[in-house]
């Protein structure tokens, strides 16, 4: 399925990045490094999926035929999900888990700010709420990354991996599409190009401080946010999260 | 509940000492981590609410085998709200527990090397989403009986933590109920998952309680310094009694045919769980132990260089300021 609305497709990808990271961070949930986290973890999961709430039901409304946010998150299939690459990658270790959610959190945090200022009150009106909450999240995750980057040998080479690996993943969030470009041009939604050297500076400050070296490559996969071509860990992820659904169809949980 | 079987420890003080503490405890007066305590009061504590530390610790993995299954978004919010809940729990009771001079770091190395127990219940599994509702039903229920009475135990910091655990216990257990609702009432797949869920768990949920108190040599000591409450006889019945009209409200059938209101004693008569059973999940030998076991042990060595990686940076930062001042 690919929508002609962009702004459906919009309001998909906002509420399929928060599904699908607040999905992964709730694998962690009685497996963390130290109970703290585990506290955290599941904080931040709860913040996502009350997020995908709001998004995906306010998608669902846009769409207009009768679908609900569970069927949007429940129902679908891979190709039509429009979260970006980022957020499906495996949880890995626990520097891996903290890296892509830091990079996430950034980008996260841009953007609801700029959606605060949407001319879509609707779209404001979540930005508003899910602001706060992020805010939150992007402070802890970067404090998490600079005690980790600078902490021991073992865990600055662990992190260090991690923002390697995670990095190429990054520029899928900033370049943009025909969606974005809908968006930018209704003033729903800000400038990604504008965002990327917010989000530059940022990094850079806390890469900076955790002694992490950032990759020299604007090297960038794609295919996630526009539904095109998902990884392998997509299809995995939503067999897990949609067997209920999907083996007693109609049932009322 | 989630304490079971706890020995409490002989106590060679003072007699003079033991017993104005004595007088202490049955006026009612909350004992201090400052105040002069029994060394046997003091080790049992440990012990009990290190125990009870623990299942809250494991008993996050059972319903977290769920979380990224759960049906709908409200219920997986639902569901990661009552295990990061349960984890708040495990923290309180540690740091309960540390007032009484042993670390988390400690109880936790007893915990994971088998020294320490955590209560047979989350031995079992979680096999449908219907355990999801029974174990807030049955498990936090049981749990709750336990509980309500540990809000006036005589230490201080355990009371106090157990005041804030038992609100977010009934909560959980309301929850529970609610999952059981919907299943009872829906498809006849769901209706079936309900009631395997409750044949299940009902066994072990009576098994919570510990050993009948004739067969109990440590409840005495215990009592009399209000470190335990109730009999455990006392509690299972009263349990019993609460949650029968429960299950025929739902429409399930409890799986013991003996089962029989008592107009006498006000009460139901009811068959006790396999203690041979039980005694063999306390070994090591449930359903689950290894696995449970298994997933803390990894959890902790996996996160060893993160907890050293962020201990490290801690230290260095207080170095700086220091050199600063
Ligand atoms: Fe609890
Ligand atoms: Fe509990
Ligand atoms: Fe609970």
């Amino acid at each position: 399925m690919s929508t002609a609305d962009p702004y459906f497709d919009f309001l998909c990808r906002m509420g399929d990045n928060t599904l699908i990271l607040g999905h992964r961070v709730s694998e962690w949930c009685g497996h963390s490094p130290v109970l703290e986290e585990d506290i955290a973890l599941a904080n931040i999961a709860l913040d996502l999926i009350g997020q995908t709430q709001m998004w995906l039901g306010l998608a669902a409304e846009v769409e207009g035929k009768g679908r609900t946010a569970d069927d949007l998150a429940m129902l679908r299939d891979v190709w039509d999900f429009r979260s970006a690459l980022i957020v499906e990658q495996p949880n890995g270790d626990f520097g891996q888990t903290l890296m892509r959610q830091f990079l996430f959190d950034t980008w996260h945090l841009l953007m609801l700010q700029g959606l605060t200022k949407s001319c879509e009150p609707r779209v404001a009106e979540i930005a508003a709420k899910a602001v706060k909450e992020v805010m939150y999240h992007v402070e802890r995750s970067g404090d998490t990354v600079i005690g980790l980057g600078d902490g021991t040998e073992e865990s600055h080479t662990k992190i260090q991996a991690a923002l390697d690996l995670m990095w190429p993943y990054v520029g899928e969030l900033f370049t943009p599409d025909a969606v974005d470009e809908a968006m930018l041009a209704a003033g729903i939604a800000p400038d990604l190009t504008e965002m990327r050297k917010t989000f530059e500076a940022q990094v850079s400050a806390v890469m900076a401080e955790a002694t992490l070296t950032i990759p020299d490559s604007r090297f960038a996969h794609k295919g996630g946010k526009s539904g095109f071509q998902h990884t392998e860990h997509l299809g995995h992820l939503l067999t897990n999260m949609q067997w209920l659904q999907r083996a007693y169809p109609g049932a009322n949980w | 509940m989630y304490a079971q079987m706890i020995k409490s420890e002989a106590t060679q003080d003072d007699p003079e000492k033991l017993a104005a503490f004595q007088v202490r405890i049955d006026a009612g007066d909350k004992i201090e981590p400052k105040d002069w305590m029994p060394e046997g009061y003091r080790k049992t504590l440990i012990r009990q609410i290190g125990q009870h530390a623990h299942s809250e610790i494991v008993g996050q993995l059972p319903e977290g085998n769920w979380i990224t299954r759960a049906p709908t978004l409200e219920r997986k919010a639902i569901l990661l709200a009552k295990v990061q809940d349960e984890a708040g729990h495990g923290l309180y009771l540690y740091c309960a527990a540390e007032t009484l001079g042993v670390t988390r770091d400690e109880l936790t190395e007893m915990l994971l090397d088998g020294r320490m127990k955590y209560s047979s219940i989350f031995n079992y599994p979680t096999l449908t989403w219907a355990d999801m509702g029974a174990v807030g039903w049955l498990v936090d229920g049981a749990a709750i009986m336990n509980q309500v009475p540990l809000q006036r135990t005589s230490f201080g910091p355990y009371s106090r933590a157990m005041i804030r655990i038992c609100k977010e216990e009934s909560f959980h257990q309301r929850q529970g109920y609610d999952i059981m609702m919907k299943m009872a009432n829906g498809t006849e797949a769901q209706k079936r998952m309900a009631q395997d869920a409750l044949n299940r768990m009902w066994f072990p949920s009576l098994m919570m309680f510990g050993p009948s108190d004739a067969e109990s040599v440590h409840s005495e000591q215990s009592m009399s310094w209000k470190i335990k409450m109730n009999g455990n006889d006392e509690l299972r019945q009263k349990f019993v009694d609460q949650t029968v009209p429960q299950a025929e409200f739902l429409g399930l059938t409890v799986p013991d045919p003996d089962l029989k209101w008592n107009e006498t004693k006000g009460g139901y008569d009811f068959t006790g769980p396999d203690w041979d059973e039980f005694f063999d999940v306390l070994r090591g030998n449930g359903p689950c132990n290894k696995e449970r076991l298994a997933a803390r042990n990894k959890a902790w060595d996996d996160g060893a260089w993160v907890r050293d990686g962020l201990m490290a940076h801690a230290e260095k930062k207080r170095a700086a300021k220091l050199a600063a001042e």
